[in-house]
């Protein structure tokens, strides 16, 4: 397979047989492609969400070098077109300190990888601390098109389930609402001597999902997840595209 | 489909019921004697192929046997009641007599199954190329009080207000209509929409927002054929007016009720709230919540803020309203200002609460109340008052009148005085609030408990809603602020 072809992905979703004044929310979808988290990175970045620094490495040497440039402690992560559910593969690791660490990680991580996950690379990503997560998205809702989804991420994110929608498009001012919308507002405001939720970045990037989900009818859904909150600003630290193929 | 069909549903200058019958149990009875105990001052017409006289109507056999429009004078609405088999020929005969408006109360269209909607789409095609709306089919019917059209094939009729209803579900009309008997705040246009084979929820309220009779929209949904498409309407026309809804099958279980009752497909109630927010539209949680909501938005001002202080004769109904307004994610108690705690400390002995809710204490004398009620009124941080005690020196006069003792002993005299003050203070406080452009919202179970007690009758008696509770009125407040908020912010941001 070769390093532009990505998995084809069979889904199942619910045609719509209504006509609209709005001809995007209504694309006949049949099958989807997701793209890789260096891709789908790529794409929110051209619509404004932004993201660490972060480098996208071929071996353990180049990833040890590019530790040391982004700053310790990083997080290294296996990537590919073919690869996802990275967490459950033990593909990422965490809070690695200094360079040897670092090219210990990438051997490993390098080793892991199958036939089936076609070529591969190191993202390394400084790490990004911080005792709250968001999840954020787009998402097509059979009788509305598309929406723009934010919510609160975590541990607790579905026992909690704080999660609020708009269609897109939406404006910098219906993004501020959603944020006012959420319940759990206790966790937007100072939290254990972290800093209050930078709402002006977040906004930034809500309108950004919405932003692409209009310039590009073919993203069926986008999901950050999660966006850590660190200092106050909502970071994606993992980012998913799927586009219609 | 033009605001002209609309008008000749709404304004018909005369009407045609279609399928009279003499037989009182049928619906070709019931809409007639309702058209005409409404006391619709138009002429009326009847069809019914025995040709019978109904309710004192001469009925010929077909719309072609009514006289010509310079004989008899101009039809704008037919009202039908007969079988499905018929229509397509009643459409034909009202294009031919220049009748613009046609609604069908008979079933057996979409509703019916497939051979059903088969039909259904023929009659739409077949009235869209005459030029005729039908509203309908399988629907209860049409209200409108400006011009004392009561179509319909169901009680009640409502008195004249400045609410607007369209329901998918016929029978909400009812339930709206009824609040507004027993409320007193009346109703504009309702309608029904039935199988919505041409015309649906969104095109009435679309046509309310641009109606001088109507001031707001309230409407029920169950579901969506095109979310999209509604939302784009409906954020039209609370662009333009408030807009309230309530919406069945918003849990897994009413979801599947409605798929049984509509064939509606779930809505992912998430979205549909969020599309709700995003659209200024008011999202009502229970049929009385939207009524309460749609009354308020069409008899108070909208407060230009969210700070509210109580006022109150008794301490605990202060502190239940204390802990609503508190619970209200938008809505502010607020502090009470040294500048007006020093005003009424100039009217009030030092035992009243000094804090909101202002708490009387009893302290309060003849004058007392209308005058606080205007220095909190005028006091530039407050934005709405809720005011919570009246009715009960009448509720006392009440007992009185009913116990042995009355007339004597000077009872007489203090029952009428009591009667006069509570009236008194409903009048003041929509005086107060239509003068300062302030909600001041008037909450006692009086309102329900003893309508006839002059404190809730003279609150109705102006137009106003009494609402039942003080929980009820800052539900309802906090719908009014949320929507001025709406359209303040995008005012603003010229989004």
């Amino acid at each position: 397979m070769g390093g532009g072809v990505a998995k084809i992905t069979l889904r199942t979703v619910s045609p719509t047989t209504t006509t609209s004044s709005v001809p995007f929310s209504h694309l006949p979808i049949r099958t989807t492609r997701t793209l890789s988290e260096v891709e789908s990175k790529r794409l929110l970045a051209a619509y404004g969400v932004v993201f660490v620094d972060e480098r996208v490495v071929d071996t353990p040497d180049e990833a040890a070098e590019a530790g040391a440039s982004v700053g310790f402690p990083v997080a290294i992560k296996l990537c590919g077109d073919a690869i996802a559910h990275k967490t459950e593969r033990g593909l990422v690791r965490l809070s690695i300190i200094d360079v040897d660490a670092a090219r210990q990680a990438a051997v490993e991580l390098l080793a892991r990888a199958t036939p089936d996950d076609g070529p591969v690379q190191l993202l390394v990503a400084p790490m990004v601390r911080g005792h709250r997560e968001l999840i954020a998205g787009v998402a097509h809702d059979p009788q509305f098109g598309k929406t723009v989804m934010l919510g609160i991420g975590g541990i607790f994110a579905e026992a909690l389930g704080d999660v609020v929608f708009r269609l897109v498009p939406i404006t910098a001012l219906d993004a501020y609402e959603m944020i006012d919308d959420l319940a759990t507002q206790i966790l937007l405001g100072p939290f254990r001597g972290e800093p209050p939720v930078d709402v002006d970045s977040l906004v930034k990037v809500l309108v950004a999902l919405s932003d692409l989900a209009v310039a590009r009818p073919d993203v069926v859904s986008v999901d950050l997840n999660p966006l850590i909150v660190a200092n106050g600003v909502a970071v994606p630290v993992d980012a998913l595209v799927e586009v219609a193929s | 489909m033009t605001p002209g069909h609309l008008r000749a549903l709404f304004e018909p200058r005369g009407v045609v019921v279609v399928g009279a019958s003499s037989h009182p149990g049928k619906f070709g009875f019931v809409s007639l004697h309702n058209l005409l105990a409404a006391g619709f001052t138009g002429p009326v017409f009847t069809t019914n192929l025995s040709g019978e006289s109904v309710l004192g109507i001469q009925t010929v056999p077909t719309i072609d046997d009514i006289g010509s429009e310079a004989d008899v004078g101009p039809i704008d609405l037919a009202f039908v009641c007969t079988p499905a088999s018929t229509n397509g020929e009643v459409i034909r005969a009202c294009a031919r007599r220049g009748i613009k408006a046609v609604f069908l109360t008979s079933a057996g269209y979409a509703e019916s199954g497939p051979q059903g909607r088969v039909l259904q789409e023929e009659l739409v095609a077949l009235a869209r190329s005459l030029d005729v709306l039908v509203a309908g089919p399988n629907g209860q019917g049409v209200v409108s009080t400006p011009a004392s059209l009561c179509a319909q094939i169901v009680a009640p009729y409502p008195p004249v207000g400045r609410i607007g209803v369209a329901s998918q579900s016929g029978n909400f009309v009812s339930s709206f209509m009824n609040w507004s008997i027993a409320t007193g705040v009346g109703i504009s246009r309702a309608v029904s929409a039935g199988n919505a084979a041409m015309i649906g929820v969104a095109d009435y309220l679309d046509y309310y927002a641009d109606d001088p009779a109507t001031d707001v929209g309230l409407a029920y949904v169950e579901g969506l054929v095109d979310g999209r498409a509604f939302f784009e309407r409906v954020k039209g026309v609370a662009a333009r007016k408030p807009l309230v809804v309530v919406k069945g099958g918003s849990t897994d279980g009413g979801a599947r009720a409605a798929a049984s009752h509509t064939g509606s497909l779930a809505t992912n109630d998430r979205v549909f709230d969020g599309a709700c927010r995003q659209a200024g539209v008011t999202r009502a949680a229970t049929v009385e919540e939207a009524f309460e909501a749609a009354a308020s938005f069409a008899t108070q001002p909208l407060p230009k803020g969210p700070n509210v202080v109580v006022l109150t004769t008794a301490g605990g109904w202060g502190v239940v309203t204390a802990d609503a307004i508190t619970a209200d994610r938008d809505l502010v108690l607020l502090p009470l200002p040294d500048d007006l705690r020093a005003q009424i400390d100039t009217k009030l002995p030092p035992r009243w609460s000094r804090s909101n809710p202002v708490d009387l204490a009893g302290a309060e004398t003849r004058d007392t109340i209308p005058e606080v009620l205007e220095l909190i009124a005028q006091h530039p941080d407050v934005h709405a008052i809720v005011v919570l005690g009246i009715g009960i020196q009448s509720n006392q006069a009440r007992l009185i009148r009913q116990g042995r003792f009355y007339p004597d002993h000077g009872l007489e005299r203090i029952v009428a005085f009591h009667e006069r003050q509570d009236a008194r203070y409903a009048e003041v406080a929509a005086e107060v609030s239509e003068r300062t452009g302030k909600p001041i919202l008037v909450a006692t179970e009086l309102a329900v408990a003893d309508p006839s007690n002059p404190g809730p009758a003279a609150v109705r008696a102006g137009g106003r809603l009494c609402y039942s509770s003080a929980n009820r009125a800052v539900t309802a407040l906090g719908h009014l602020y949320r929507y001025r908020r709406f359209l303040a912010r995008r005012a603003d941001t010229g989004y």
